[in-house]
């Protein structure tokens, strides 16, 4: 075992986690841990843009933008959170620009904007042009650039680390921290995955940056890696995760295998249609059509297929339609997108409209925090040195549903913000002692999978998780679809315990790591299962068909779940209570387009 | 089929969008290394999988790995050709495993699967990347301005931004720079992925930096150790044409005073 001493951990190099380095390296002394390379992270698959009020090529204002993310929440967003996002946007565009970042630009040099689903003039009236964007390549742009600034300023990053637990003072899972006591953080444990070493981080101040756990979903744009590390870790000391049950479908995943194309394929002029050609979100969303929020778009994709005018042999799918639109501004516009459908499905899109249809994306919940990134462990206390950005985090700035472009604009906003904020707390505050014996939990853990002799494949358990998940917690959800998925997850749980991995060596055993993955992947689908099923309403992304409204009267307010012992040794469970929603200017209305 | 790719079911036939292409069996022989074992020694493994229509390398991989031998190892994260972890040697060949279709390889004979070359091997496909990253971090890969930050954004045109496109593409995945013969035997040259991204900088109207660059890639160990023999720009999986870039780059150098 090795141990480490930094005033700053960041956990994470995606654009959250690079972003946070950049400020907090500058103040204090800093250390990246991700458990790939920084420029592997899934931040470079975002494609379509970065939206601020940038007003550089039509009239917009950062109020327009506030009401627009609130809005596209379906008032589930935390108001303040999503002004101070909306406001400090444009410099956070003019920031990556200072960089280096390559936006495309206007014919008079300035930073060019395009449309993008939910984004409009004036509190809905028409689609404005908000995003700044780089072709398709957007998020590619964002983690090249903030990895250049990283080697310019010498961040020092160690790669291929995992980091499989994080320490603190109190051990949340009996709630009995005495009042008034505050709790902090100590370090993390991480896993080096070339040797097999453990290592210890002693920190003021901790950041989780982990990013998203789509692999809970069997249809996902989400990479392999996106294992929801830093939530379930969190979860598992006892920290609450917020909201959960939302998570984001985006329409046009390339059909059957769930690749993402951009929503900025429908912002350039691309038009959805079924198996009749009709242009059928003229019926769902009169006004801004194609560019309706992604909740919408992706129910109305999946009610044509229900409804039997979804296309191709086995009408299981919609097209997206790109043949009414010149080759050229294809090709400057959304170049990688047209590609992937050329090499992964043989269509060409000059021609032939390209086969699409929902993917698991997003998770608006997370690890709950405040406008500074602090991570709370209730609705009120923070934990002295913790903090999140991106999408481990819920600040809550994406409420039910998030707009498109507004991650990217996220993890630069929140990342800014949680590295100013992690450093300033290291500057004051003093060392906390390490727990005895910190890596216990995690070389238990290590030891009994590589081990194990009785053996459950981790393959058939995430296979059968991905497939419930598929099945009962996708786009449309019942009382009775998500019992059984409970019911799936919790014995799979159970099987879990005796996952056993064949490769039995310290050097990169990525197999061992997929174990460990699997192990998070579980523990995050049963909160978003749970919280499913005592959520009685729909709302924004996440729909019950036996509930088909919202209900503000009784559920406009955040979930909060927290992992809690049983009584049993070693047993917790998923109790949920609630928080309130910050509202400050815009009172609940209908949510139409 | 879907199956054994991603999202790893084989149990429901669905092949809807790609018209039914029927499965098959593929058989993949890799180049294997365990680093473990009591003395190390590279050898050969054969493993035949069933495949389907759309599946690529790297679902055959995952399928062995999964299925049959865990101890398989390679990197891989996005699965479809952006973050550049899964650069293999495929049939004498570098490529993403991810973007690379079975259907679209000679399945009669078995697919060869190497590590990417030039590069210390960790374990079976793995390499040891940081002699990579070590001279793209030479080149001075990020934005160098002098004077004052401006206020709002700097201007560029539309033909400015044009003139260094290329060349943003890059995912820093190494295939170029490790099927590139000079890179093979003379490990001090810089390679082409760190070219790539000098000739970023070199040619954005915004940078001030580019004499420097160009000092850094005059070295004897810089452009000129290029032949111009275009595996880098064959292995681009981006589409970079790399050879043209590392081209503009020795011309930058004749005609740039620095």
């Amino acid at each position: 075992m090795q141990t480490h001493q930094y005033d700053v951990v960041i956990v994470g190099a995606g654009g959250a986690g690079m972003r946070a380095a950049l400020e907090s390296s500058t103040r204090a002394r800093t250390a990246v841990l991700t458990k790939l390379y920084p420029t592997r992270s899934h931040t470079g698959a975002a494609q379509g843009g970065m939206c601020a009020a940038l007003a550089n090529v039509e009239d917009d204002n950062w109020e327009w933008h506030t009401f627009d993310t609130v809005k596209g929440g379906d008032y589930l967003v935390d108001q303040d959170a999503a002004e101070v996002m909306a406001k400090e946007a444009i410099d956070a565009v003019l920031d990556l620009e200072r960089m280096g970042l390559p936006f495309n630009r206007t014919p008079e040099g300035k930073i060019d904007q395009r449309r993008f689903g939910g984004h409009t003039r004036n509190h809905g009236e028409a689609a404005v042009r908000r995003s700044c964007y780089a072709a398709d390549r957007t998020g590619h742009m964002i983690l090249q650039t903030l990895y250049q600034q990283c080697v310019k300023q010498d961040v020092e990053f160690f790669n291929e680390f995992y980091v499989l637990d994080v320490l603190l003072t109190h051990d949340l899972s009996t709630d009995d921290v005495p009042e008034g006591e505050p709790v902090a953080v100590s370090g993390v444990v991480a896993y080096e995955l070339s040797t097999g070493e453990i290592h210890v981080f002693r920190a003021k101040s901790v950041v989780f940056a982990t990013g998203g756990a789509g692999k809970i979903f069997k249809t996902t744009s989400n990479a392999h890696t996106l294992t929801g590390d830093g939530m379930a870790l969190a979860l598992r000391r006892g920290i609450p995760l917020e909201d959960m049950e939302f998570f984001q479908f985006h329409p046009t995943g390339l059909a059957g295998l769930g690749i993402l194309l951009s929503e900025a394929a429908r912002g350039e002029g691309g038009i959805l249609r079924n198996s009749e050609g009709e242009r059928f979100m003229e019926r769902y969303a009169p006004t801004i059509k194609d560019l309706a929020p992604r909740d919408i778009v992706a129910r109305s994709m999946a009610n044509e297929v229900r409804e039997c005018r979804g296309a191709g042999p086995n009408k299981d799918y919609v097209l997206l339609d790109l043949t009414h639109l010149e080759p050229a501004h294809i090709d400057a516009k959304l170049p990688d997108i047209t590609e992937f459908a050329r090499t992964y499905l043989g269509i060409e899109p000059y021609t032939e409209p390209v086969p699409v249809y929902p993917t698991a994306h997003y998770a608006m919940g997370g690890v709950p925090t405040t406008i500074d990134a602090e991570v709370l462990r209730n609705n009120t206390d923070v934990i002295g040195g913790l903090f999140a950005a991106g999408e481990v985090a819920c600040v809550s700035v994406h409420g039910s549903n998030r707009l498109g472009t507004n991650s990217l604009l996220d993890i630069n906003v929140f990342g800014k913000r949680a590295g100013i904020a992690a450093a300033a707390y290291a500057q004051t505050a003093s060392w906390v002692e390490l727990p005895d014996e910190p890596t216990t939990a995690v070389v238990t853990e290590i030891e009994r999978m590589r081990d194990a002799t009785a053996s459950e494949r981790v393959s058939d358990i995430r296979r059968d998780l991905q497939d419930t998940m598929d099945a009962n917690a996708q786009v449309f959800r019942t009382e009775e679809s998500l019992t059984q998925a409970l019911a799936d997850v919790r014995a799979l749980k159970k099987r879990y315990l005796s996952v056993g991995v064949q490769d039995k060596g310290r050097r990169y055993n990525t197999d061992l790591l997929e174990a460990i993955e699997l192990g998070f992947l579980l523990d995050l689908a049963e909160v978003v299962v749970v919280g499913a099923l005592a959520r009685e309403e729909s709302r924004g992304g996440h729909f019950r068909e036996d509930f088909p409204n919202r209900d503000d009267a009784k559920f406009m307010k955040h979930t909060m779940a927290y992992a809690r012992a049983t009584g049993v040794p070693g047993e917790t469970e998923i109790r949920l209570d609630t928080k309130p929603v910050t509202v400050t200017r815009y009172q609940p209305m209908e949510r139409k387009y | 089929m879907t199956a054994l790719d991603t999202r790893e079911n084989d149990a429901a036939p669905s092949d809807s969008t790609m018209g039914a292409v029927p499965s098959f069996d593929v058989t993949l022989r890799i180049r294997r290394f365990n680093p473990d074992a009591a003395e190390p020694e590279a050898y050969w493994e054969e493993f035949t999988v069933t495949a389907h229509g759309t599946d690529r390398v790297l679902d055959a991989m995952h399928k062995i790995k999964w299925e049959v031998d865990g101890s398989l190892t390679f990197r891989r994260s996005c699965a479809h050709g952006i973050c550049g972890s899964d650069a293999m040697r495929i049939n004498g060949r570098n490529r993403l495993a991810c973007k690379t279709l079975l259907k679209d390889l000679d399945i009669s004979k078995p697919i060869l699967v190497e590590p990417i070359k030039g590069l210390p091997v960790e374990k079976d496909l793995v390499v040891d990347m940081e002699p990579f990253f070590a001279s793209y971090r030479e080149i001075m890969p990020f934005l160098i301005t002098g004077g004052n930050q401006p206020s709002a954004e700097r201007r560029q045109s539309p033909e400015q931004r044009e003139r260094y496109d290329d060349t943003t593409k890059c995912i820093l995945c190494a295939a170029c720079t490790s099927s590139c013969p000079v890179f093979w035997t003379d490990g001090q040259y810089f390679g082409p992925a760190a070219i790539v991204n000098a000739h970023r900088f070199i040619f954005d109207s915004r940078d001030e930096g580019g004499a420097q660059r160009l000092e850094i890639l005059n070295d004897k160990e810089g452009v000129w150790r290029c032949r111009t023999i275009f595996n880098c720009t064959e292995a681009c999986p981006r589409g970079i044409e790399v050879t043209k870039a590392i081209q503009e780059v020795k011309r930058a150098m004749i005609t740039r005073a620095f």
